[in-house]
């Protein structure tokens, strides 16, 4: 610090203060325009989804690269999260003697919430990370202005398609996952608990309304969005060469997953209160 | 000929990124059916003017007339017609290596001209076997090409949808001296085929000599010079005489 400020004496052109305004207020305006250009670039993005030309073949493609790979990855977290539940509530729950409210909490807990973020933080890490890393190498390597020179729009042709199939297989990822999820708890309460099975699937249904599940869907339609078209924006603004395919990719991730868990408690007070 | 519309016009482009001006108000003309070929070192602002003329990058003033056609103030829609009338090859070739070659080559006329694949498809051995390379190719990835054939294929598309106008940049760098010559017949062999126009970005003087009708040579965002490209050797510019026999020494900086 104090060599700074020696070294601004010396000069004398911009005193210490100016100089700290200057850079506070220079990161301020820089990240006002980010946000900036985020919400334009998130603006177009969702215009040409909706409009013609639609690339069928390609949304198709998506739809099996997005929903159908992630599915063991989301089935295995689903899985084992609904075990470690199960196990974690009966632990806490036996010194309340309120073993019974085992089932409603692990339905509860992964339809509405578990499933959902953690399918989504999973999806972000597995989809957003290679949407970053293709689109990403696509510009570095000027295929994305050769696709403006041959006639065809890469929001529509590269964009589009991924925030379809991201918005649209998040929900169908995390049904799978709740109901796995919820398998995964019933394993343990029959298996190593030593629950009655009926009891443990009639206590289940009895808990669970539709709203449960249905918030969660919805949640996770707003986590495919997010994860896609933070994918897509950091690639498409990717720096040059590998390192900036390699910021591009860690943004999209990092990026992805802070506006899921900001969006989740946005999301549960509309529902819930 | 000073009747005839000019099929390339550029008038006092500017273009800056943040502080750095790029561009210092660039003129240009190309006429209907030449060849221009733009010479200048590295960072002086060739690859700017073509993105400029191609749509990608918005000049911060000025104007681009395409056949009297003004283009900077385009909407979306007249911008991507005016695509149509181009084709480009790319430095580093720039094909869409999740495709097979001849798809790459199709994928302007299936994709921009909505021509049915197996047309296309026809079309596409056809520019194969223009540009010198077998049929087989065409199904290949282009990771599994050379960087010769690589460049062949970028032609191949180039030239696929038939462009009035076709813009190379740097078509031989990174290609050894007889590959850069047989890219540079190739390129003058289609470009005469087509009756194109052609705008040629590069800093290698044998390709400068082989493709051009006219040279202009840019220097810090500047036409500093240009001519027909027999008195390129004979320019009386310092600036272009140091450059063409790349000289260390001259009026031109060793920095920038």
């Amino acid at each position: 610090m104090l060599k700074i400020m020696q070294s601004f004496n010396k000069d004398s052109v911009i005193d210490f203060p100016a100089y700290v305004a200057q850079t506070i207020g220079g990161s301020i305006l820089s990240f006002l325009q980010s946000i900036g250009a985020l919400a334009a670039f998130i603006g177009k993005a969702t215009a040409k989804s909706f409009s013609p030309p639609f690339y069928p073949r390609l949304i198709m493609k998506q739809f099996i690269d997005i929903g159908y790979y992630s599915l063991p990855v989301v089935g295995m977290t689903a899985l084992f999260t609904g075990m470690v539940l199960a196990l974690q509530s009966y632990t806490g729950f036996t010194r309340f003697n309120a073993e019974g409210a085992i089932a409603g909490v692990v339905a509860l807990s992964v339809t509405r919430e578990l499933a959902p973020v953690l399918a989504g933080l999973m999806v972000a890490g597995r989809v957003g990370a290679s949407i970053a890393a293709e689109i990403g190498t696509m510009r570095v390597t000027e295929q994305i202005d050769a696709l403006i020179t041959l006639s065809v729009n890469p929001f529509k042709y590269l964009i589009a398609p991924r925030v379809i199939a991201g918005t649209l297989m998040l929900p169908i990822l995390v049904l799978m996952g709740d109901i796995i999820g919820i398998y995964g708890g019933y394993i343990v309460s029959i298996y190593n608990l030593d629950f009655s099975s009926g009891t443990y699937i009639a206590q289940t249904w009895d808990i669970l309304e539709k709203m449960d599940v249905l918030s969660g869907l919805i949640k996770a339609a707003v986590f495919g969005f997010i994860v896609s078209m933070m994918g897509c924006y950091h690639g498409f603004n990717s720096g040059r060469g590998a390192q900036g395919v390699g910021t591009a990719t860690t943004y999209a991730v990092v990026s992805a997953s802070i506006l899921i868990l900001i969006s989740n408690y946005i999301l549960t007070q509309v529902f819930f209160s | 000929m000073s009747t005839k519309t000019p099929k390339i016009e550029m008038k006092d482009v500017r273009k800056a990124f943040g502080e750095k001006c790029v561009l210092n108000g660039i003129d240009l003309t190309v006429n209907k059916g030449e060849s221009l070929v733009i010479i200048g070192g590295s960072g002086t602002g060739k690859s700017v003017t073509l993105k400029c003329v191609l749509g990608l990058m918005k000049p911060d003033s000025g104007s681009i007339m395409i056949d009297g056609v003004e283009t900077t103030t385009m909407n979306q829609k007249e911008r991507d017609a005016l695509m149509g009338k181009f084709g480009m090859l790319f430095q580093g070739g720039a094909l869409f290596d999740s495709m097979k070659v001849w798809e790459n080559i199709a994928f302007g006329l299936i994709q921009g001209k909505k021509m049915n694949a197996d047309e296309a498809h026809d079309i596409a051995l056809e520019k194969l076997r223009q540009v010198g390379l077998a049929q087989q190719t065409g199904n290949l990835f282009p990771a599994e090409l050379s960087g010769g054939m690589q460049k062949r294929v970028s032609l191949a598309r180039a030239i696929a949808t038939n462009p009035e106008i076709i813009f190379f940049d740097e078509p031989t760098t990174g290609l050894d001296p007889i590959m850069a010559d047989v890219i540079n017949d190739l390129i003058s062999e289609c470009v005469k085929d087509l009756g194109a126009t052609a705008l040629t970005i590069t800093h290698d003087m044998s390709s400068a000599r082989k493709i051009a009708d006219h040279v202009a040579m840019i220097y810090e965002g500047q036409m500093i010079w240009d001519g027909p490209v027999g008195q390129l050797y004979d320019s009386k510019n310092s600036y272009v005489e140091q450059f063409i026999h790349g000289r260390a020494d001259g009026p031109i900086s060793k920095h920038s």
